[in-house]
């Protein structure tokens, strides 16, 4: 075989990255993983990992000049110096924002998969049905039982932990045993039962942190630095997970620093025949053939990487005949909830810094539940006492104000909703042809905002925060909603829908371009519709089962 | 006798400030030097405001232990608008030149009692600080997120190992440091 041949090709590194290349090696093919980034070894490269907070010169804090350079990255919590070395220069891959999109990316080997929130959920019939019964998007050409099989395949080897909780809305899984809530989250969980009679639940977050050791991997030891990357290898990362497992076959290459320009298109035979990349160091043109190409770029390049390819078939780009390439971004719209002090319990403390959060799954629009917008969200959240950085207005300056703020104080919680976004058509990414990055390729234009169903649905992810936090207890509640803004969910999805129809969705059921049967979409592009639960261990599931799809129709020849 | 103690007493005998106090202090040397935003002096003197904020107690260090003059120069240097620099630079000045460090440390306590008085008026907001609670919000963070803060005000451990959400907890214990 020609060095440059090989079975699979897979499209970027994170999450869905890894996941395909380690399903394909598995099955016996020569994967090449290409990644636009450079490279990051597992626990060498995490080099911010052991530091305690004072090695920081400004503990953690962003400085002007870092402001300067992240522009959009400043908008929200990710500008941070203890792992700033993980998120794309913004300099170097600009994009255009027709209308704001806070769009916070990480371009190496693992891609967002090492700064992940890890939280794990899956989505249940009423998700995958959602869009049908409505008539809003298309319909969800899979439903749950097809994709639960898949789900078990990737919790058992990913590591999630959580509890079994029989929530129709929120299918249990294989999991490893949850993490503990704190007292007054128990308690809380507990009259939050009572007072809406079993209608709304608060549970432990499901989050790929493992409890339990799995080869080559340590469980969670509670330091809380999960996103300077774990040198336990503790929550899944490409690096801690299906690198080295795609690794160990001996059938993978993995080549940072090639950034795609093109899927290779032959069409006659309908067709494509490999990639061509850009080595973002040199500058150097390269070809690579294989059978079948895995695009894992995240959902707004792989759209832009179709749109780039093929365009002499399509001047649209490959997968564009429906008219949907690119169209129906959606995110997670989010930051509306509520907030309270919890009292008494000052007796009571905790031991370690648990990653991880309590959850209330949706309630919204089920069981008979009707709104006036539909869908629905659910709440992440917890509670914990204050610290040092509490305001302590009795107290002026001097060693009372010291030994007040070396104590713990007040416990409170709060609770932050996770709303679904709707597909809309208008909301899209396109190649703008006037401008261009660093390597002289034309950026991606992004033009999405959330409408009105979004907003209703924020008036209840405040209203329902306070009324619930209200009727368990708590004292000095406060609502708040900001920045309904798309993007800063960080869950983009949908620029390559799958569906039923050709005419009106680029993917077919398997994740396959209806226009090219042999490259599969996995990334969060092909989403139908979003849910209102953290996508990414849908990606993980929806993947494999693509890949071992894959191989089934290589060995029968018909790709 | 140290040249500051001396200082005071004459000031003490003389009824106010000494005139060519600055010449005295650096022994007839050369006066303060510049560079960036800070004199050279100027770390010693935000060490000595954060102590007198948050001060050394029995077996607990001070902000000064803490290195808080230094913390202060990096972050306003590094992290602070401009504007919100020329503000915290100008407060600085006022105790720079009323002598700040000429004083005992009940004057220091008093004063600086006084200024937190004052920026906590409702006419200082976001848009318009007041430079004493930029110093006290430094002397804060930088004390408890200090090494010293961290481990001996507050507790720290680097890997806990395991969690527990039901521990008890008395007066007097101190807080997780993160």
């Amino acid at each position: 075989m020609a060095d440059n041949h090989f079975d699979a090709i897979v499209v970027g590194s994170g999450i869905s990255g890894g996941w395909a290349a380690k399903e394909l090696t598995e099955k016996g093919l020569t994967v090449l993983l290409l990644e636009r980034g450079r490279n990051i070894e597992h626990i060498k490269d995490y080099v911010n990992a052991t530091k305690a907070p004072w090695q920081f010169p400004h503990r953690g804090s962003k400085t002007q000049e870092m402001i300067r350079n992240y522009p959009v990255l400043n908008r929200d919590y990710p500008l941070n110096e203890t792992n700033l070395d993980f998120w794309t220069n913004e300099k170097e891959s600009p994009f255009t924002e027709v209308k704001r999109f806070d769009w916070f990316r990480g371009y190496h080997v693992g891609g967002r998969s090492l700064m992940w929130g890890r939280q794990s959920y899956r989505w249940s019939d009423f998700d995958f049905e959602a869009n049908g019964k409505e008539g809003i998007g298309v319909d969800w050409p899979v439903r749950y039982k097809e994709i639960a099989p898949w789900y078990d395949h990737v919790e058992k080897f990913a590591g999630v932990s959580g509890s079994l909780e029989g929530l129709v809305q929120l299918p249990d899984g294989q999991f490893m045993p949850p993490m503990a809530m704190n007292i007054v989250e128990k308690d809380l969980a507990a009259r939050l039962k009572d007072h809406y009679k079993n209608g709304r639940h608060m549970i432990i977050g499901r989050t790929a942190n493992i409890t339990e050791p799995l080869p080559g991997r340590t469980n969670c030891q509670y330091r809380d630095k999960c996103w300077l990357g774990c040198p336990f290898g503790a929550y899944f990362s490409t690096q801690s997970s299906t690198l080295p497992a795609a690794m160990a076959t001996g059938k993978l290459t993995l080549r940072p620093w090639s950034i795609v320009t093109q899927v290779l298109y032959d069409k006659d035979k309908k067709r494509a025949t490999g990639v061509e990349i850009l080595d973002a160091e040199t500058n150097q043109t390269y070809q690579y053939k294989s059978k079948i190409v895995f695009l894992n770029a995240s959902t707004i390049n792989s759209a832009w990487l179709l749109m780039n390819s093929a365009t002499d078939v399509w001047p649209d780009g490959l997968g564009s005949s429906s008219g949907e390439l690119g169209h129906n971004l959606m995110d997670h719209h989010l930051d509306a909830g509520a907030y309270g002090r919890v009292e008494g319990y000052e007796d009571k403390y905790v031991y370690g810094r648990r990653a991880n959060g309590i959850y209330i799954p949706r309630f919204r629009n089920l069981f008979g539940d009707k709104r006036d917008y539909v869908r629905g969200f659910g709440y992440q959240g917890g509670a914990g006492r204050e610290g040092w950085d509490r305001e302590i207005a009795e107290l002026s300056i001097g060693s009372e104000l010291r030994s007040a703020l070396s104590e713990p104080g007040a416990w409170t919680m709060g609770v932050g909703g996770f709303g679904e976004t709707l597909p809309y058509h208008d909301n899209k990414v396109t190649l703008d042809k006037t401008r261009k990055d660093k390597w002289g390729l034309n950026i991606p234009a992004i033009d999405a905002v959330i409408r009105d169903n979004e907003l209703k649905m924020r008036k209840d992810m405040q209203g329902d925060a306070i009324e619930m936090m209200t009727a368990i207890g708590l004292k000095d509640v406060a609502g708040f909603d900001n920045n309904p803004v798309l993007g800063r969910g960080i869950h983009e999805m949908g620029t390559c829908r799958m569906g039923k129809d050709p005419k009106t969705s680029v993917l077919n059921k398997w994740n396959q371009v209806w226009d090219a049967p042999n490259v599969f979409v996995t990334d969060g592009s092909f989403m139908t519709s979003t849910n209102c639960v953290n996508p990414s261990l849908s990606y993980m599931a929806f993947t494999a089962r693509a890949a071992n799809h894959a191989v089934d129709e290589l060995k029968k020849m018909n790709i | 006798m140290q040249r500051r103690e001396a200082l005071q007493m004459v000031a003490v005998l003389m009824g106010g400030t000494v005139i060519g106090a600055d010449a005295f202090l650096s022994g007839c040397k050369t006066p303060p030097r510049k560079e960036g935003l800070f004199y050279d002096t100027d770390v010693a003197l935000m060490d000595e405001i954060g102590e007198t904020i948050l001060p050394a107690g029995p077996g607990v260090p001070g902000a000064k232990e803490a290195g808080i003059g230094n913390f202060m120069k990096v972050i306003v240097t590094d992290c602070y608008t401009p504007e919100d620099q020329d503000v915290f630079t100008k407060g600085l000045q006022a105790l720079r030149d009323k002598k700040f460090m000429d004083l005992s440390p009940d004057q220091r306590h008093d004063w600086l009692v006084q200024l937190d008085k004052e920026a906590r008026d409702p006419k200082y907001n976001d848009k318009n600080q007041h430079h004493f609670k930029m110093l006290k919000q430094l002397t804060i963070w930088g004390y408890f997120t200090s090494e010293a803060g961290a481990t001996k005000a507050l507790r720290y451990i680097e890997t806990p190992g395991h969690y527990d959400g039901d521990v008890p907890y008395k007066k007097g214990d101190k807080a997780w440091a993160t």
